[in-house]
């Protein structure tokens, strides 16, 4: 399993563009993924699930993924988290 | 037997073609109990794979026509339609319970609407409704009675809807669509502007018009009338093919304008400009032979998106439109959004009287942030070409020179970075509220240019909301009160050596141009297909003979008697 942390800094929080982003990319990995934040974890392969967490800026999720490929998927998501959505 | 409807016109033309009935089908579901579960879900798997299939070809034609941003929405839709938490439930309802694929998409399916609808948050709400489109699309496929798409249509149709959204203007082929008509709607309504833009007739508001109107019945579309007769005689089809071809007859008299100066009989040169909403307008601006854009009006960038559109989005935008106009003068509207037009991204409370509360200009010096992105897009744009600048909604002094300073630190830090700016940017303000109106003397000392908006002006003059049909009939261009509004611009900037222009409505209105030109206006804005049948008006009235009108005018007790001199004189 593997996991990290990242603040969010984009001013619209993870919205629909960045949300998008993020689903794709964790729909590459065989992993199952999760997005925690406040409490709540949702399937980070759905964009229902992702937005329906209303992420704002200055939140602070957690991204775990547990599977044959978790440390490529939690690579690559950081690639998609640096993008602008978080430093 | 013939029905005539009467509605708004919304966009000039007359067009003759069979009915196309844009219509969402009967979604009724119910719950069955079905034998072979698997059946159910290949039939949902099946409708699911043709409903993404569509949501791509829109996706195609979105990305081609209007850029990515307005294509994202629909790679979200895409994902709704993978969506595990979504699709698994469904198939599982059908297995375990035994049901028919509709009942369990639709229980799954609201179980997410009422979800996100229950949210706190306006951008969130709005979600609701793409998980809505999204679900009714497959849901259809699932009924096996698909939604018409637009992107279908094959032969010349007259489209007959409700209303038009963005997504189905966006899908609208012109060489098809020969025109439209619509139930509710007005002139400044999203599906109007489209239909001017894109130069198809169109009558909007017309009430009845689905409910009237059967699948592939000929209509006749008269937007110059704002009239529609659905299963014409022979006798009204003959009268509208003639009103069609002398239509065309004009418009080929009118395109030999296209070069000519906007000059009046006696000699004396106006400015006919354009109005214009995205860079992809210019096209239209050039083709009518308008001398420049009076108006660009820069809310459409920001809108039908979820974040704002950053600086150098702004900029090649702004950029491409100078360029376009070599030369030209184009004149920018800083962004005027908050209450009526929405932005959900900016999640704005929602307001009693939003016409007269937290928009446009006192929203963009609160939230300077965003404001000065715009400002810094505009500046570097101005090194390309002939660009104005022009704040909305200016009701006092203080809020223009707000406004000036930032634009003015924001030229400081750019000049200091080295980045090229041009050296005078003639900044203006429009003139929508009367206190500025009355203040113009003291307004003209400061400013460049005045940019009357007459929508937004009468509307406060005669405090009528022009949203409201009931009080409809206080929208009076012609009343005196506005005239005399009007001239105290005009006089007050040409004190002071600057010019004054209008972009409403009125700008473009036959009755109203030779007031105008009496009045001594220097600029007239309109819809792009408005400036040929101006300049040809123009042409043959004298400006000596408008001023004595317009005199006369402003002394007249009523718009109606305004309106019989002008008619009397000049129509």
């Amino acid at each position: 399993m593997a996991e990290q942390t990242f603040k969010i800094t984009a001013e619209t929080g993870i919205h629909a563009r960045p949300a998008t982003q993020l689903v794709n990319k964790a729909g590459q990995y065989e992993s199952e993924v999760t997005l925690a934040y406040n409490g709540k974890s949702v399937n980070l392969k759905s964009i229902m699930g992702v937005m329906s967490l209303g992420v704002g800026q200055g939140s602070e999720v957690t991204i775990k993924a547990e599977g044959p490929d978790a440390d490529q998927a939690i690579k690559g998501l950081e690639e998609v988290m640096k993008q602008g959505l978080s430093d | 037997m013939a029905k005539k409807l009467s509605g708004i016109a919304a966009s000039a033309g007359i067009a003759i073609a069979k009915a196309f009935r844009l219509e969402t089908p009967d979604l009724t579901v119910e719950k069955q109990t079905v034998d072979n579960p698997d059946e159910e879900i290949q039939k949902f798997d099946a409708s699911l794979e043709k409903s993404k299939a569509e949501l791509e070809v829109i996706k195609q034609k979105m990305l081609e026509d209007l850029g990515e941003e307005h294509a994202e929405i629909f790679s979200a839709h895409l994902l709704v339609l993978s969506d595990p938490e979504l699709v698994d439930p469904i198939k599982q309802k059908i297995n375990n319970d035994k049901v028919n694929a509709s009942f369990a998409l639709k229980e799954v399916a609201d179980q997410f609407i009422s979800m996100f609808e229950a949210m706190d948050n306006e951008y969130m709400r709005e979600r609701a409704a793409d998980i809505r489109d999204v679900s009714t699309r497959v849901l259809a496929h699932v009924l096996g009675s698909p939604i018409v798409s637009l992107a279908e249509i094959h032969e010349e149709v007259i489209l007959i809807a409700e209303d038009l959204t963005p997504s189905d203007t966006a899908q609208l082929n012109k060489k098809f669509v020969k025109g439209f008509v619509t139930d509710i709607g007005g002139r400044t309504s999203h599906s109007a502007i489209m239909a001017r833009s894109m130069e198809i007739p169109a009558v909007v508001g017309s009430k009845t018009v689905t409910k009237d109107s059967e699948q592939g019945v000929t209509v006749i579309v008269d937007g110059l009338e704002g009239n529609v007769i659905i299963d014409p005689s022979e006798a009204e089809l003959a009268e509208y093919r003639q009103k069609l071809a002398d239509h065309e007859e004009q418009k080929k008299e009118w395109a030999k304008l296209v070069n000519e100066p906007s000059v009046s009989k006696d000699g004396h040169h106006v400015e006919l400009a354009a109005n214009i909403g995205t860079p992809k307008d210019v096209e239209g601006v050039l083709n009518n032979g308008a001398e420049g854009v009076g108006l660009y009006r820069t809310e459409f960038l920001y809108m039908g998106r979820d974040e704002l559109p950053n600086e150098d989005e702004q900029f090649e935008s702004y950029k491409k439109v100078v360029e376009n106009l070599d030369g030209k003068p184009v004149v920018i509207r800083t962004l005027d959004v908050g209450g009526d037009k929405e932005l959900p991204y900016l999640d704005l409370p929602k307001e009693m009287n939003p016409f007269l509360g937290f928009r446009a200009i006192r929203l963009c010096l609160e939230q300077d942030d965003m404001f000065r992105v715009q400002l810094r897009a505009l500046l570097r744009a101005s090194a390309f070409g002939n660009l104005k600048i022009m704040f909305p909604m200016i009701a006092t002094l203080d809020e223009f020179r707000q406004a000036k300073a930032m634009l003015e630190e924001e030229k400081q830090k750019l000049i200091d970075k080295n980045v090229e700016v041009s050296e005078k940017i003639e900044v203006g303000i429009m003139v929508e509220i009367p206190s500025t109106a009355v203040m113009a003397p003291q307004f003209a000392k400061e400013v460049d240019f005045f940019s009357i908006g007459t929508n937004d002006l009468i509307q406060y003059t005669m405090a009528a909301d022009r949203m409201n049909e009931q009080v409809s009939y206080l929208y009076q261009p012609y009343n005196p009160a506005i005239l005399r509004l009007v001239k105290m611009v005009i006089d007050a900037s040409h004190a002071e050596g600057k010019w004054t222009g209008m972009c409403g409505e009125m700008a473009g209105d036959e009755v109203a141009i030779p007031l105008l030109l009496g009045l001594g206006l220097d600029e007239f804005s309109m819809s792009a297909t408005s400036v040929l049948p101006a300049r040809s008006q123009l042409r043959k009235i004298s400006k000596e003979e408008a001023e004595s009108v317009a005199t006369k005018a402003l002394e007249l007790n009523t718009s109606e008697e305004v309106k019989q001199l002008v008619e009397k004189t000049f129509l």
